[in-house]
């Protein structure tokens, strides 16, 4: 090893100290809402609050799960997951399979796979979609959170070209022995392409557990909003209005401030859980998908 | 292959009947997906229709008068701001591209640096957290975080005898708030790909350029870097087509009337001319003009893509 020069020592300890700095400012400001949210509403108010709980109590996250609102949106969103999460799979599964195909294998490859890369340049734009949606009659199901992006097109992508890996031979020896191209699917590809569709289980999951906005346009009534829809709601007009008077005393307890701190880290928390566990997927995701030859 | 192998070995009625055989279940396959794509991405562009009219909710899409263009003559000409809306969105989304191209490569080539590896892991790890939450979130903790009264940023610059700063409440500040914010939330993210290609740089031209006496930043400058141009050129391209997307979730959930001079973009724009004013005539017509700017610049960056990069979709 040839031995550092006091230029590239000086480097070292500035590069250390900048890319660490740089990583917890990624962590902190999650570490500070979470002291906030266990905190007494006194002390985050009067901004005493660091990166530990001042005056620890549990009160917020006791008045946020009182809330019937908050729990009901809880339930919508497992829902919308659950849901969300098998329809998506399912239908870019099935076509994904033809669409791996050559030309000369399945004729309307070439047109078909266009007709669906096509979204990815046009969109109809916000009042025509949300008119279509209207229509056929989505608004105010939970159906209007998951039919209009039931198949989506850039992880058809991926799946398509994670198919094409696999290696044919596969495919002809089972064809050979008598399997249809329904059974050559689901018992051949499907179960060799379990790392992909791990990746995209997570999108999908993380993606409808993210997901706000289509729940603020399609539902009326904030009854039906789903999690992050009544979080983003309660962030842009907090209503304490609403409360009866059974929560008058714990609301004594807690102010705005701990009560959006505790509602926001619940809501980040199903996140912060599994993170370390699909890091690796969302990871495997972005090189599957736009690191191909 | 199985197709092809057909082909050679079967007669040609027998390979005609065969394949569409296959080519059945195939089509049986795709339909539920075109289905669904044909009403929910097609039929929308049905309902462009309407900003050719004179929209009217109780007479719907098929019943009102159409005007021709005169929407959109009444956009570019008269309407109020929308000419502000097109410079901030503009101002906005460069300035975000030109920021989110370079500081993940920037990172990637610090990070690059550091030896230990499990050190590099965990600084990683904790940089892409940001990504995993939705906008919603983190504007909630952005609201707290930088408030001008008991924001946990201005108590700090108030310690240090700064007066505070209205991050998002002033026009002036508004912008760089939007674009420092991405930054952040995205850059650990985008520094994945830069840290896979450079994994896969032969560390051979390390050891040979170190015996040749290459000092760490001409290694940096002479392979390093020719090691992810590829990679960086690729992104550089297709982010172009993101030109009107200035990043609505982020926004929306952060901006105020106070901030509408320079933090009102095309999409937040729509959504309230749309939802806010019930004007959805002239909401569809901006969503046409975006469209159609975007089919340009989406269509022109993967062209250059797959010349430049030899990137292709399929």
């Amino acid at each position: 090893m040839i031995r550092k020069t006091l230029g590239e020592k000086v480097f070292d300890v500035f590069n250390y100290i900048f890319l660490t700095a740089l990583a917890l400012s990624c962590v902190l400001p999650f570490i500070h809402m979470l002291a906030i949210s266990f905190s007494s509403s006194a002390a985050a108010t009067q901004g005493r609050v660091g990166l530990w709980p001042v005056e620890f109590t549990l009160s917020s996250y006791r008045f946020a799960f009182q809330r019937p609102d908050f729990i009901r949106s809880f339930g919508i969103t497992l829902e919308r997951v659950i849901l969300g999460w098998a329809v998506n799979m399912f239908l870019v599964i099935i076509t994904a399979y033809p669409l791996s195909k050559t030309k000369q294998v399945f004729k309307g490859r070439t047109l078909i796979a266009w007709f669906f890369a096509f979204t990815m340049f046009v969109g109809g734009g916000l009042i025509p979609t949300y008119m279509v949606v209207t229509s056929t009659g989505l608004k105010n199901t939970i159906w209007a959170l998951i039919i209009p992006g039931a198949v989506p097109i850039y992880h058809m992508v991926i799946l398509l070209n994670f198919f094409r890996q696999i290696p044919k031979e596969i495919e002809e020896s089972a064809l050979m022995d008598g399997a249809r191209q329904n059974r050559i699917l689901w018992q051949i590809y499907v179960p060799l392409s379990i790392p992909a569709l791990a990746t995209l289980t997570v999108y999908t999951v993380v993606g409808h557990w993210n997901e706000w906005f289509s729940g603020m346009i399609y539902m009326d009534d904030s009854k039906n909003y789903p999690l992050q829809t009544y979080l983003q709601s309660i962030i842009t007009t907090p209503d304490f209005s609403l409360f009866d008077t059974t929560q008058i005393e714990l609301l004594k307890k807690i102010s705005n401030k701990t009560f959006r701190a505790a509602q926001i880290m619940i809501v980040t928390m199903p996140v912060l859980l599994i993170y370390p566990f699909m890091q690796k997927y969302f990871i495997s995701g972005m090189t599957l998908g736009s690191l191909k030859g | 292959m199985s197709g092809c192998l057909e082909g050679f070995s079967l007669g040609k009625v027998e390979k005609k009947k065969k394949s569409w055989k296959t080519d059945k279940s195939f089509y049986l396959m795709v339909l539920p997906g075109m289905i669904l794509v044909a009403i929910y991405y097609y039929g929308p562009l049905v309902g462009w229709a309407l900003a050719f009219q004179r929209y009217d909710i109780t007479k719907g899409l098929f019943g009102s008068q159409y005007v021709g263009w005169d929407n959109f003559k009444y956009l570019f000409t008269k309407y109020p701001g929308f000419w502000q809306v097109i410079r901030n969105t503009l101002s906005i989304s460069i300035a975000k591209m030109i920021v989110n191209f370079a500081f993940p490569i920037i990172v990637s080539l610090l990070l690059n640096e550091i030896k230990i590896e499990r050190y590099k892991k965990s600084l990683q790890t904790m940089m892409y957290l940001p990504h995993f939450l939705s906008w919603v979130v983190i504007s909630g903790l952005l609201i707290d975080i930088l408030s001008p009264t008991d924001g946990i940023i201005n108590n700090i610059l108030k310690a240090l005898g700064v007066k505070p700063v209205y991050f998002l409440g002033s026009p002036s500040i508004f912008p760089a708030t939007m674009v420092v914010s991405d930054a952040w939330k995205v850059f650990g993210f985008s520094t994945i790909l830069y840290m896979a290609a450079l994994t896969s740089i032969d560390p051979q031209l390390y050891e040979a350029a170190i015996i040749d006496g290459a000092s760490r930043f001409k290694r940096c400058w002479h392979i390093t870097i020719p090691g992810i141009v590829s990679i960086m050129v690729l992104s550089g391209i297709l982010s172009l087509g993101n030109l009107l997307n200035a990043g609505f979730d982020q926004i929306f959930n952060l901006y105020n009337p106070a901030v509408y001079s320079t933090g009102d973009v095309l999409d937040t724009f729509t959504y309230r001319i749309g939802f806010k004013n019930f004007q959805y005539d002239m909401a569809t017509a901006v969503g046409i003009v975006k469209s159609c700017v975007s089919l340009l610049l989406v269509s022109t960056s993967y062209f250059m893509a797959y010349k430049f990069a030899d990137y292709r979709i399929f």
